[in-house]
């Protein structure tokens, strides 16, 4: 099971659901109204979930490929 | 000749040769031409993704937008964050099974799929409809960029026509290893000129970003939120999520997957993407440092928004290579179009009605599609009027009726018949048209709906009657299937 890559639905939801309260201009964040700067820090989000999800899946896959259909009969 | 003429022609004449070199050391078969031998690595095919994010639209039209609309404009941020975060799971599982058909087109995804060729030529169809306006769109905007950046010296016309088969030149030749080749250079071009710009002006004029917001809170209030109705928060969150459904249905991008070398090229360009099409964020910086600097621009006037003002703040150098960098982010994305629009005629029309043509005939087909394809957009780029601005908008929601169709073959088999299928796709397709026509929206369907509802994007209303449409016609064939079947199965 790969239960973290749920995730990956954490951008659309936090980005979007939460719109409707982000629809405004102060406070100011590093000089971008608050809405803009909400939808940026989404969108960097996006990449470092991912990033983590796409971390995860490689050493699964690794252990998965280091793992023989034999191996896997041995282990008690 | 001015220093901006002399650098948009350089970097012209040096994108056409890299288009060229492109093909050096390949054997051009079908498979070559139209996705690149599936030997793409991650860099490619990085590039060829990021091609839809900067076409002439998020150049002109991002900025053109957040001059003339503000906040709306940023819904162009988030359905590429979006659509980028599915692609980690979409794509591998599209490019598997393109991988072990052989498929070099979208159309063939969908016929192979549910084992129709009529399915197929639907796709098909569908797909030019769609591509050729962008292909018009595209053509546009480097005209405009051409002769606004050369001070009127070079036409829209003469740059039209002088880009357009300079376009058909290399995409006969190399396929979409050229757009690969010269994307890289776009994307160079584009990301030292839009973080160039987006840093330079809005400090240049106002001090800084936050002093910029200030000045324009000041001058158009609410331009930097959405508004209560209209282009509200319902529209945006509807739209975002109709756009990211379309996003990977474009012939060309959904096609572009199946160049990669392995899966792993997908996943690790779902990380980098999101933060990469920041890079519009600069884009709408310079727009929103127009709004107050150079105000007035009216109607389609506002997608001259970024040009005029750099026009006014940078001498001839910079605006050449700004004008470069357009050329560029029209040149690409055309290249695309028509390598794809190309394959699918030949592919999934001409075989389809001559089943005994040789591979090599349908790649003959193919690239002889390109300068036919190249000409039709060209003509009804200069002899357009507003038929055309109607087949523009319709290009998104015209894809988009395609992905029930994809969601529904997702697992080993199709959960429902072609038959289905299709209707679906041409009861939706039949509704974007009716829609547009008659520039329908939610709130004119429906006048007595909450104003939540009114500003729905309507493209919903089109897959609505897709779905419906489609589980009405899987619903009779498959009782139709059983009542035929059952007496075998009690004999």
């Amino acid at each position: 099971m790969r239960r973290y890559r749920w995730l990956a639905a954490l951008p659309t939801l936090g980005m979007l659901g939460g719109l409707p309260f982000a629809n405004r201009v102060r406070p100011y964040v590093a000089g971008l109204p608050f809405l803009l700067a909400w939808i940026v820090g989404w969108v960097i989000a996006t990449s470092i979930i991912m990033a983590l999800i796409y971390r995860l899946d490689s050493t699964r896959d690794a252990d998965a490929a280091l793992t023989t259909p034999v191996d896997r009969a041995k282990r008690p | 000749m001015t220093p901006a003429l002399g650098i948009i022609i350089g970097v012209f004449v040096v994108a056409i040769a890299l288009g060229l070199m492109a093909r050096r050391g390949h054997v051009m078969s079908l498979e070559q031409w139209s996705v690149g031998g599936r030997g793409f690595g991650s860099v490619f095919v990085f590039l060829l993704m990021a091609g839809e994010i900067y076409t002439t639209f998020t150049f002109l039209g991002g900025s053109g937008w957040a001059y003339g609309k503000g906040a709306p404009a940023l819904y162009i941020l988030c359905y590429g964050a979006i659509a980028y975060s599915v692609s980690y799971f979409l794509l591998p599982i599209i490019w598997r099974y393109a991988q072990a058909k052989k498929l070099v087109s979208q159309a063939d995804f969908f016929a192979v799929k549910y084992d129709s060729r009529a399915l197929g030529v639907v796709v098909a169809v569908v797909s030019v409809a769609a591509l050729v306006p962008y292909l018009i769109l595209q053509l546009k905007g480097l005209g405009i960029i051409v002769s606004e950046a050369s001070g009127g010296i070079v036409s829209q016309q003469v740059a039209i026509w002088t880009g357009s088969a300079a376009l058909v030149g290399y995409v006969v030749v190399s396929g979409v290893r050229g757009s690969a080749w010269t994307s890289a250079l776009k994307d160079l071009m584009i990301l030292v000129v839009a973080i160039g710009i987006g840093v330079y002006l809005p400090l240049h004029y106002y001090g800084g970003y936050r002093a910029m917001f200030e000045a324009i809170e000041l001058a158009r209030p609410g331009m930097l939120t959405l508004p209560s109705s209209g282009m509200s928060p319902a529209w945006f969150i509807s739209t975002v999520l109709l756009t990211a459904t379309g996003f990977y249905m474009w012939p060309q991008f959904f096609a572009g997957a199946y160049t990669a070398r392995n899966e792993n090229v997908f996943r690790k360009n779902a990380v980098m993407l999101p933060l990469y099409q920041l890079v519009i964020l600069f884009v709408f910086f310079a727009g929103f440092t127009a709004t107050l600097v150079v105000p007035g621009l009216k109607g389609a006037d506002v997608d001259l928004s970024l040009l005029r003002i750099v026009e006014r703040s940078f001498g001839s150098w910079t605006l050449g290579v700004i004008g470069a960098a357009g050329i560029l982010t029209a040149l690409v994305p055309g290249s695309m179009i028509l390598v794809t629009a190309g394959t699918i005629l030949a592919q999934n029309v001409f075989r389809v009605i001559t089943p005994t043509a040789s591979d090599r005939t349908v790649s003959l087909v193919a690239r002889s599609m390109v300068p036919v394809l190249a000409l039709a957009a060209v003509l009804l780029t200069l002899r357009g009027g507003d038929t055309l601005v109607v087949l523009l908008l319709m290009g998104y929601s015209l894809v988009t009726q395609l992905f029930p169709a994809l969601l529904l073959c997702l697992g080993a088999n199709p959960r429902v018949s072609a038959a289905s299928v299709i209707a679906g796709i041409v009861a939706g397709e039949l509704t974007v048209v009716f829609l547009t026509v008659t520039s329908a929206s939610v709130a004119t369907l429906l006048p007595a709906a909450p104003q939540v509802v009114k500003d729905l994007n309507v493209g919903f209303v089109a897959l609505g009657v897709n779905v419906v449409v489609l589980s009405i016609v899987a619903i009779v064939t498959r009782a139709r299937a059983l009542t035929a079947t059952a007496p075998e199965a009690s004999a």
